[in-house]
């Protein structure tokens, strides 16, 4: 009989990397060296006036200047750092607290289960806004990092939510019972096969959490609970182009472009991701 | 009777204020073959999860179920796990959702071999749990095991998924195999391989199978002794021949009649 059944003719080849993939890698790393490299340098000192107010751009000023007669390209450099930072500490604080109270009330018993719902969906429902304002007053004011701290905060209660119900699904399938019959314990169970399984949706959620986080960081700042001046964020920058949008447009168009580009770089990487790690999909 | 693989006496299973298994006693000794039969939501499947303590939460067991001469009813579930694999494995209907989508089956496999090893205290390098692995694979039938090990479930068909999940009961070395409806969701030729295969391991391992299924053909094909349950209760129990032969209870005997029209309808008119 054992010819009779077809098997892949060939072990696994794999095949060409996804373009998502590539393009999203492009897009981010692209923003990363940007944002490394204002560390050591940047065209203009970013607290200088380093020409006339809201010139047209120029070779000299590749984004023309802001209201301020700051050099807008290098305020958007140094604005790349703080939405990386941001994006990236909130997703890793919302996750890393997001993922363990996810399934915490994934595996606790049902009456607890009942109470952490509930818990979530009030947390969920306190406005992100409240939670940096209940930050920023128990701390040294505000910075950078008590608004990352907000936004992951706020974050961490929908990736919770998120993570139980996909949890519980995986949690409800024969090869979970069928691991459970073989002896495994619980803690082999989440790091073998409900994170793994879980991981991709849950990915592609956190990278839609990192574009909501430099907004959020961007509407924080903007009420003073966030980034302080000079170190401008696209957020901030936004803002303060508000006021001048229709005689000097640019001074919105082009932090909202970096900004557009890095959300929709994250997305892509996350998508690519999701597609390798999915073994159906990796080997049509 | 302490050598009983499964003593299961007067156990009922409740939802709230619902009775779902009724007081119902089973045995199953070393190396016997039992079916279980019955509509669905006749308790069937309670009963099998019942016996290795893992009811969803809500469902309260009350009686005895003493697995390999350990009572289950009322135990930690550490002292549990320690119990199930050793004691009882359980493939079950859906071959889908048997395996982890995400990982190569032989790794799978050999998860489990490496988990039995480390239970019975003898630790295995990795050549000797790729050989235990690939002969596990060989024993199921499957073709290729060097090139199967490397696929993914969704690479292989609903039956050798489904002989992956048998492989994977084996390898923990049960004194007892749960089948919940191993062959429904297959097709009959696959059926019919599938069964011949998990009553020749079974016997020439010597080990207990607890057969589960709505099919009366299928269980007369695999079972020396047939339980018959109806609405929580188990109303008809005997030796297969005795059973089919002379069914005492009528339930038994309509669904006798109901397996006996199917195969009328089937049969060629002249």
């Amino acid at each position: 009989m054992s010819d009779l059944v077809s098997l892949p003719a060939t072990t696994r080849t794999r095949g060409p990397l996804p373009r998502a993939l590539l393009v999203g890698l492009f897009i981010v790393g692209l923003q990363l060296v940007i944002a490394l490299m204002t560390l050591v340098w940047t065209p203009y000192d970013p607290s200088a006036l380093a020409g006339q107010r809201l010139e047209a751009p120029s070779l000299i000023h590749l984004a023309g200047t802001d209201r301020l007669g700051r050099d807008l390209f290098t305020l958007i450099m140094i604005g790349a750092r703080i939405a990386l930072t941001v994006g990236c500490g909130a997703i890793l604080i919302g996750g890393l607290i997001g993922v363990t109270i996810g399934l915490a009330a994934a595996f606790a018993a049902r009456t607890l289960d009942d109470v952490f719902a509930a818990g979530l969906d009030i947390l969920i429902a306190f406005p992100t806004l409240l939670i940096a304002m209940l930050i920023v007053a128990s701390s040294d004011g505000a910075s950078l990092w008590t608004a990352t701290l907000a936004i992951g905060v706020a974050n961490s209660a929908i990736v919770a939510r998120l993570t139980r119900i996909l949890g519980k699904r995986v949690l409800a399938l024969d090869y979970i019972t069928a691991a459970r019959i073989s002896g495994s314990s619980w803690l082999s169970i989440v790091f073998r096969h409900v994170l793994p399984n879980i991981w991709p949706t849950l990915m592609v959620n956190l990278a839609l959490q990192f574009g909501l986080a430099v907004i959020a960081e961007a509407s924080l700042s903007y009420l003073g609970l966030g980034t302080p001046p000079p170190n401008a964020s696209w957020g901030r920058l936004l803002q303060e182009a508000q006021a001048t949008v229709q005689t000097a447009p640019l001074g919105a168009i082009a932090p909202g472009l970096a900004l557009v580009a890095l959300v929709i770089g994250i997305n892509l990487l996350a998508d690519g991701l999701r597609d390798l790690s999915d073994p159906a999909r990796r080997s049509a | 009777m302490s050598a009983l693989v499964l003593d299961i006496d007067r156990l009922s299973i409740t939802s709230g204020a619902r009775r779902l298994v009724e007081e119902i006693s089973l045995r199953v000794a070393p190396g016997e073959r039992v079916g279980l039969i019955g509509e669905s939501g006749s308790g069937k499947s309670l009963t099998a999860l019942a016996s290795v303590g893992l009811l969803a939460e809500g469902l309260v067991p009350s009686g005895s179920i003493r697995l390999g001469g350990h009572q289950v009813v009322g135990a930690a579930d550490s002292a549990l796990a320690k119990l199930r694999g050793e004691v009882a494995a359980m493939v079950f209907q859906e071959p889908l959702t048997a395996l982890d989508p995400l990982m190569p089956i032989g790794r799978q496999l050999a998860e489990v071999v490496r988990r039995h090893a480390r239970r019975n205290r003898h630790s295995m390098d990795r050549r000797s749990v790729e050989r235990a692995v690939l002969d596990l694979v060989r024993q199921v039938s499957l073709p290729h095991p060097d090139r199967l090990v490397r696929s993914f479930p969704h690479e292989i068909s609903g039956g050798q998924r489904q002989r992956v999940a048998i492989a994977m009961a084996l390898a923990c070395e049960p004194q007892l195999l749960i089948a919940d409806e191993p062959t429904t969701a297959l097709d009959v030729t696959t059926q019919a391989e599938i069964l011949t295969l998990l009553r020749d391991l079974v016997t020439a391992r010597n080990m207990a199978l607890l057969f589960i299924s709505h099919d009366l053909p299928v269980v007369a094909g695999i079972a020396e002794r047939v339980i018959v349950m109806r609405q929580g209760a188990i109303v008809e129990e005997g030796t297969v021949s005795q059973v089919f032969a002379k069914p005492a209870h009528a339930y038994t005997k309509s669904l006798m009649a109901a397996a006996r029209s199917f195969d009328d309808a089937l049969e060629i008119p002249r």
